[in-house]
């Protein structure tokens, strides 16, 4: 074995009893990846208790040896041919086992999908094919099995051939080839079958010989989830350094990089590695971290991209195929998270617009997602979150749902739905984009003042005194030394608004006007404390498109409108206000 | 990119995940060549530093080279390190070597309990004082919710059914067939209160994979995995009282890959020097649950 020679994860899937053991059993025995002796022996046992050979028998009599710890050559499954290495990833047939089959095909880079020739394209047939075409699997042969026991029927292979090629079509997966087998007895696994001779395609090992390695996608838009911003100081270490993984794309020192869904520019100015050799470039799948040019403030969660690539979509709406492992099912109304790339965002199910049941493909009107279910939905995120389609770079289309504590579904991207704000998100994109900065950076600032700056929002009905409370925090945090100022909405009503009138209609442009001064006290790197009444949820999403979502907190005072995990601070307003003004500073110093 | 680069790659991928949603992270560190490429793993995903402490459980049957090893690295890298030790059982001389316990029993009494409640923050931990190079008690009795193992799936049948985030209960308890899917590199990284989750960064590394990186990164590790000159070595580190040296002159890493490649150890298991694991079949998998590394 040595590792230089290349090496591809296969799955092989298919309804329980179709022969998924026998195909491994067969491909391990016949490129002689067997232990010396192994089959041998197996078939011995099974003559002297009397019962029929089977190859699931030498599966299990590998799994006791690896668990004895005897061999090591078959801790994982793998066998050769005379191109590359096959190693064999687990994956259940049972439906029971469905997050582990998914967790085993999920990291595959094939997939043989087999069909007992006699029983036909029964339930998991379907639900595998499909949860294949979902994961992202593309290379997909079709191994009809146990063709001896439909005597080498053409009629039969042709017949199971064209529905499964006709269900298949339906969810967008065209598989690469289609070989009739009869794995027990050998024929069509590596060498051509004497018995159909009708059958002009490759063996099933010529199959997979045929498959290519995952294609490159370095030639793709450059895409980095940001997995943190390291800095370490108390290692006297000065560098900044945004880590990642590169999942699609190249780029190199002196590019000009833009993060999303903030918006925020730089450059790369060096590429970071410990115990390597100096890299001025970086491709797709390298884990790795870069020092930028202007220190600008960014966070997990967002998506480094190159400034000159077309760029990742950025909506709080999303229209998705899910499939869902939860024990509960998945319901409208109740928060969920969404993980995509490194971001993670509270996310609700705002709209079913197909239930299938995955085996059968029916549109069905449910009003939730169950478990095995696949739907086609629309997600609304607390958030705007960046993302491609699972078309474009797949990467970066797909993601996770978090029920509770567990992954509990996974989906692709469809398509981008246009939420009420991104006609505000292109505005502040160019605001970015142009963005004049002056010689000190964030990360200056914030070093002189000894914290960063931050948008403590009071809200709440009008009536509510909340203004007491922003003036106290602002003298009390003064008063320790802060760089702080009170933004009175009434200086900015007669002043920078003194155009627009105070009607109703007008509220959304007073809202927007609120963030973009906000925005530049915070690029001042001060603590603002500013209030404002009856804000609505869709007010802050307002506000988080022009304001860094993580340095605002919104504190609610009295009756609470918003939607569950929308602010940061709940008020009593019957509460002193001395009390108050505690609990908001509190929240300002955690 | 070649085969070590994508491991490595996605180790450190794992490794920084960790550390984006783990407060209270630890790594182990057995002094062994997995865990000390998990610490090299480590240095690279962090630039050069390891931004949480490295726990080790002594069980003073240890060999001696072992823990010099130990603290000479700890010095040398800057390391957070901490060790725990189940004091009182030694005290009782209740170990297999005293003649009290089978050698399960010892395992169970030496690592797995002292390791359980060292990470609980309930036994005493020693924390290496850089500035005297002696240990000290930790002040800190957090308990920790995030532990980065050194496992790989390749060593022994139960690790092949761990996920890269596995989920353990309060009990430390591992539900093997009941865990949450892990798909696209996303991880379980939210947890229950009083559950905590093992982190396995080097699950898809074989032994072969190990040395080709030890000797690529030119990784200083323990000089017992060499032959000097006795015309044995260890291939795998335990205790002193049930781990055996192997016949092999291998003096260093090229030679120990010659010998896992073409040599006499192509078809022999890692841990076959390892006495507990022969002391019942389902012994290693039974001590896992129980939370063992």
């Amino acid at each position: 074995m040595t590792n230089a020679q290349e090496k591809m994860n296969i799955v092989i899937v298919g309804h329980v009893d179709h022969g998924k053991s026998t195909v491994i059993g067969r491909l391990l025995s016949d490129t002689g990846s067997l232990p010396q002796g192994k089959l041998e022996q197996v078939k011995l046992d099974c003559e002297r208790n009397a019962k029929p050979f089977e190859y699931a028998f030498l599966l299990d009599a590998l799994k006791d040896e690896r668990e004895q710890g005897i061999t090591i050559d078959t801790a994982r499954c793998f066998f050769k041919s005379a191109k590359r290495e096959y190693i064999i990833i687990d994956a259940p047939g049972h439906i029971e086992f469905l997050k582990n089959m998914i967790s085993g095909a999920a990291r595959a880079e094939a997939a043989l999908l087999i069909i007992d020739a006699k029983e036909g394209i029964q339930e998991n047939s379907k639900r595998h094919g499909y949860l294949l075409s979902m994961l992202g699997i593309r290379q997909v042969a079709v191994c009809v099995n146990k063709m001896d026991l439909v005597d080498y029927s053409q009629k039969t292979f042709e017949h199971i051939q064209k529905n499964y090629t006709e269900f298949l079509a339906q969810i967008g997966l065209k598989p690469k080839f289609f070989v009739p087998i009869a794995a027990f007895k050998g024929e069509n696994m590596i060498h051509p079958a004497e018995s159909m001779k009708w059958y002009e395609g490759p063996s099933i090992l010529g199959v997979l010989d045929g498959f290519e390695k995952a294609p490159s996608v370095e030639k793709r838009p450059f895409r980095m989830p940001v997995q943190a911003v390291y800095k370490f100081t108390e290692q006297h270490d000065e560098r900044r350094i945004v880590a990642g993984r590169v999942e699609s794309g190249a780029i190199a020192v002196g590019d000009s990089v833009v993060f999303l869904p903030s918006h925020k520019r730089s450059e790369i100015k060096t590429i970071e590695g410990f115990q390597a050799a100096a890299r001025t470039a970086v491709s797709a799948g390298y884990s790795t971290g870069f020092t930028l040019k202007e220190q600008i403030y960014i966070n997990r969660g967002e998506i480094m991209c190159k400034a000159a690539d077309i760029l990742p979509l950025v909506s709080t709406l999303l229209k998705v195929k899910i499939f869902w492992m939860g024990k509960s099912p998945m319901v409208l109304e109740k928060e969920y998270k969404l993980k995509l790339g490194t971001a993670k965002v509270p996310v609700t199910l705002k709209a079913i617009h197909k239930v299938m049941d995955a085996s059968e493909l029916r549109k069905t009107e449910k009003k939730m997602i169950e478990r095995h279910d696949v739907a086609e939905c629309t997600l609304e995120c607390a958030w705007p979150v960046a993302f491609d389609l699972t078309g474009d770079i797949e990467a970066t289309g797909r993601f996770v749902i978090v029920d509770q504590y567990d992954i509990a579904g996974g989906g692709i991207v469809m398509e981008m739905v246009e939420d009420q704000q991104s006609s505000v998100r292109e505005q502040v994109a160019l605001r970015e984009e142009k963005w004049d900065a002056s010689m000190i950076g964030a990360d200056e600032r914030q070093n002189r003042y000894g914290h960063g700056p931050k948008l403590v929002l009071l809200t709440g009905p009008v009536g509510v005194d909340k203004k007491s409370i922003a003036k106290q925090v602002e003298k009390s945090l003064f008063d320790q030394g802060l760089k702080t100022y009170f933004l009175g909405i009434g200086n900015l009503l007669r002043g920078i608004d003194a155009d627009i009138d105070r009607h109703k209609k007008s509220r959304r442009e007073h809202v927007r006007r609120l963030g973009e001064v906000g925005n530049l006290f915070m690029d001042a790197g001060l603590i603002v404390l500013a209030t404002a009444s009856n804000l609505d949820d869709d007010e802050l999403r307002l506000l988080q498109e022009i304001l860094r979502r993580e340095s605002m907190l919104i504190v609610n005072v009295g009756t609470n409108h918003f939607r569950e995990g929308a602010i940061d601070l709940q008020l009593d307003e019957k509460a002193s206000v001395a009390e108050n003004v505690l609990k908001t500073l509190a929240l300002i110093q955690s | 990119m070649r085969h070590l680069e994508k491991l490595e790659s996605q180790s450190v991928y794992i490794l920084r995940e960790a550390y984006a949603h783990f407060k209270s992270l630890v790594m182990l560190w057995s002094i062994g060549k997995d865990s000390t490429v998990l610490l090299w793993l480590a240095r690279k995903a962090f630039f050069g530093h390891v931004p949480f402490p490295l726990v080790h459980i002594d069980t003073a049957y240890k060999i001696p080279e072992m823990i010099e090893y130990r603290d000479r690295l700890a010095l040398e890298f800057g390391l957070n390190m901490i060790v725990g030790q189940n004091k009182q059982a030694l005290a009782e001389k209740r170990t297999f070597p005293d003649g009290n316990l089978d050698r399960l029993a010892c395992c169970k009494t030496l690592k797995t309990e002292a390791l359980v409640n060292t990470l609980a923050g309930k036994w005493t931990r020693e924390r290496l004082n850089h500035k005297t190079g002696k240990y000290e008690p930790d002040t800190s009795t957090e308990p920790y919710t995030g532990v980065i193992v050194g496992a790989r799936s390749d060593e022994e049948g139960s690790r092949s059914k761990e996920r890269y985030f596995s989920p353990r209960d309060k009990r430390s308890d591992w539900a093997v067939g009941d865990q949450p899917p892990e798909l696209w590199n996303q991880f379980k990284t939210d947890f229950a209160p009083g559950t905590h989750i093992r982190i396995h960064p080097l699950l898809d590394w074989t032994e072969l994979d190990i040395w080709e990186y030890i000797g690529q990164e030119n990784i200083p590790i323990t000089s017992l995995y060499f032959d000097r000159g006795k015309g044995e070595r260890y291939r795998s580190l335990g205790c002193y009282p049930c781990t055996t040296p192997v016949k092999s002159t291998a003096k260093n890493v090229q030679e120990i890959i010659a010998e896992l490649k073409t040599g006499k150890f192509a078809n022999i298991a890692e841990r076959a020097g390892r006495a507990q694991d022969k002391e019942d079949g389902g012994g290693l998998e039974t001590l896992r649950r129980e939370g063992y590394m």
